[in-house]
């Protein structure tokens, strides 16, 4: 069956690749862009791991056709850190213990910073909310809310 | 393997399903049939731009079929179905899933679709498809004819309108039942009463038990637990991983009579 080609902007980079007929975005950003940073957790959009951003909102790159996405601007955790500067989240994320076995961390970052990006000073049921599509079965979820309010409190005083 | 055929109207897309082709709009639920390789050996979609607009005419909202739950919550006059959109899903799904797909959702999924039967919504279809009851679409969704255009909704009037999903987890959880009540009352007795239930039997259906009880009635203490002790009335809910049909049968009242006192002191 013929290949599809697809184009995005994947973190503010224009990428190239082919998809297969019915392929996901998850596996196209895994398999084709080799950005390995969304998870394959459930594939049923129940997770969370594998959450991107497209146009700036989340979504289930599971869920979402790739040839759907093209000419969309595709955001994923490996995007955050600029070089070798990790984002205020992700600096957040290890000074909280947010992260044990890790796999849902990506889609946690994700989430959160697509919060933090709308909502710079989020209280902390507008954090509960913006991770409730984002399972974690290691944390018990306190130091992940606790890390993304360090960073919301942290901009609100600077 | 699934093919995809993409239309830039809604109308090519509706003759193109037609055809024997599944209906593919926000991914939440068509797209896990596709990871499974159970789906349709052939989808269709459009990129119709009308499909995600919000219009209002004097008291009917219509939604394009294509508007996601996220939109809903981001228009200040959908307010009346903020806390439907609210509950449903997390955010991502809510940003994905869209009204017309609710529709279609299987149990224990498409709560959206129960507001909607009880506000007395009435479904655009694509083409010469004309205008039918929400009732309609909902009865025949297992085998639908044609493709949704958009949906029209009757605004309520304040404190007419309720809306209650019993879920496990939360805030992200799918239904142990929903349940949405249109009691339209102007100070008096309700008139035009409207009930509705999620979850409560193979698909979103309607409470006739629960109407007959409320309807000509002021809501009262008694009313409430008139309606209550009718709530399961003539239903058959299903049995899975989250409820009993018994466990769903005898919490039915419960909530109901929850909702109804909120809504009369709202």
């Amino acid at each position: 069956m013929a290949k599809i080609p697809v184009t995005l902007t994947h973190n503010g980079t224009e990428r190239a690749a082919f998809a297969d007929p019915g392929q996901n975005l998850l596996e196209f950003l895994r398999r084709g862009l080799g950005d390995l940073s969304p998870k394959y957790g459930c594939g049923q959009g129940t997770c969370g791991a594998c959450t991107v951003t497209i146009d700036g909102e989340t979504h289930l790159s599971c869920l979402v056709l790739a040839e759907t996405a093209a000419g969309r601007d595709v955001r994923t955790a490996a995007g955050l850190a600029k070089g070798a500067t990790l984002d205020p989240l992700q600096d957040a994320f290890m000074e909280h213990f947010a992260a044990q076995c890790g796999y849902c961390t990506p889609g946690m970052l994700v989430s959160a910073r697509a919060l933090l990006d709308r909502n710079p000073n989020p209280s902390r049921e507008e954090v509960v909310e913006a991770i409730s599509g984002n399972l974690c079965r290691c944390t018990g979820y306190e130091p992940i809310i606790q890390a993304i309010l360090s960073v919301a409190g942290r901009r609100a005083s600077a | 393997m699934t093919q995809v055929e993409t239309y830039s109207t809604l109308d090519e897309a509706a003759r193109a399903v037609g055809q024997g082709a599944d209906y593919l709009a926000g991914g939440t639920v068509v797209m896990r049939e596709v990871n499974a390789g159970r789906a349709a050996a052939r989808l269709v979609r459009t990129v119709d731009p009308a499909l995600r607009t919000i219009t209002a005419r004097g008291d009917t909202i219509t939604l394009g079929a294509g508007v996601t739950l996220a939109q809903v919550l981001a228009d200040p006059q959908l307010d009346f179905l903020h806390p439907v959109a609210r509950v449903i899903g997390g955010p991502q799904v809510r940003n994905m899933g869209t009204v017309g797909g609710n529709l279609f959702a299987a149990h224990p999924y498409g709560d959206f679709a129960v507001a909607l039967l009880a506000l007395g919504a009435r479904i655009q279809m694509a083409g010469s498809g004309g205008v039918r009851p929400v009732e309609d679409v909902l009865r025949d969704r297992a085998h639908p004819s044609g493709l949704v255009a958009g949906i029209e909704v009757p605004r309520p009037r304040p404190g007419s309108f309720g809306f209650s999903k019993v879920s496990r987890v939360k805030p992200k959880g799918v239904s142990i039942l929903s349940i949405a009540v249109l009691a339209p009352h102007e100070g008096g007795p309700m008139r035009g009463v409207r009930v509705a239930y999620g979850a409560m039997g193979p698909g979103p259906l309607r409470s006739a038990a629960v109407e007959r009880v409320l309807e000509g009635q002021r809501l009262d203490a008694a009313t409430r637990e008139r309606a209550a002790a009718v709530a399961a009335e003539g239903l058959q809910p299903p049995t899975d991983a989250l409820a009993s049909d018994w466990y769903r049968k005898e919490v039915a009242g419960v909530h109901l009579r929850r909702l109804l006192e909120r809504m009369e002191h709202a």
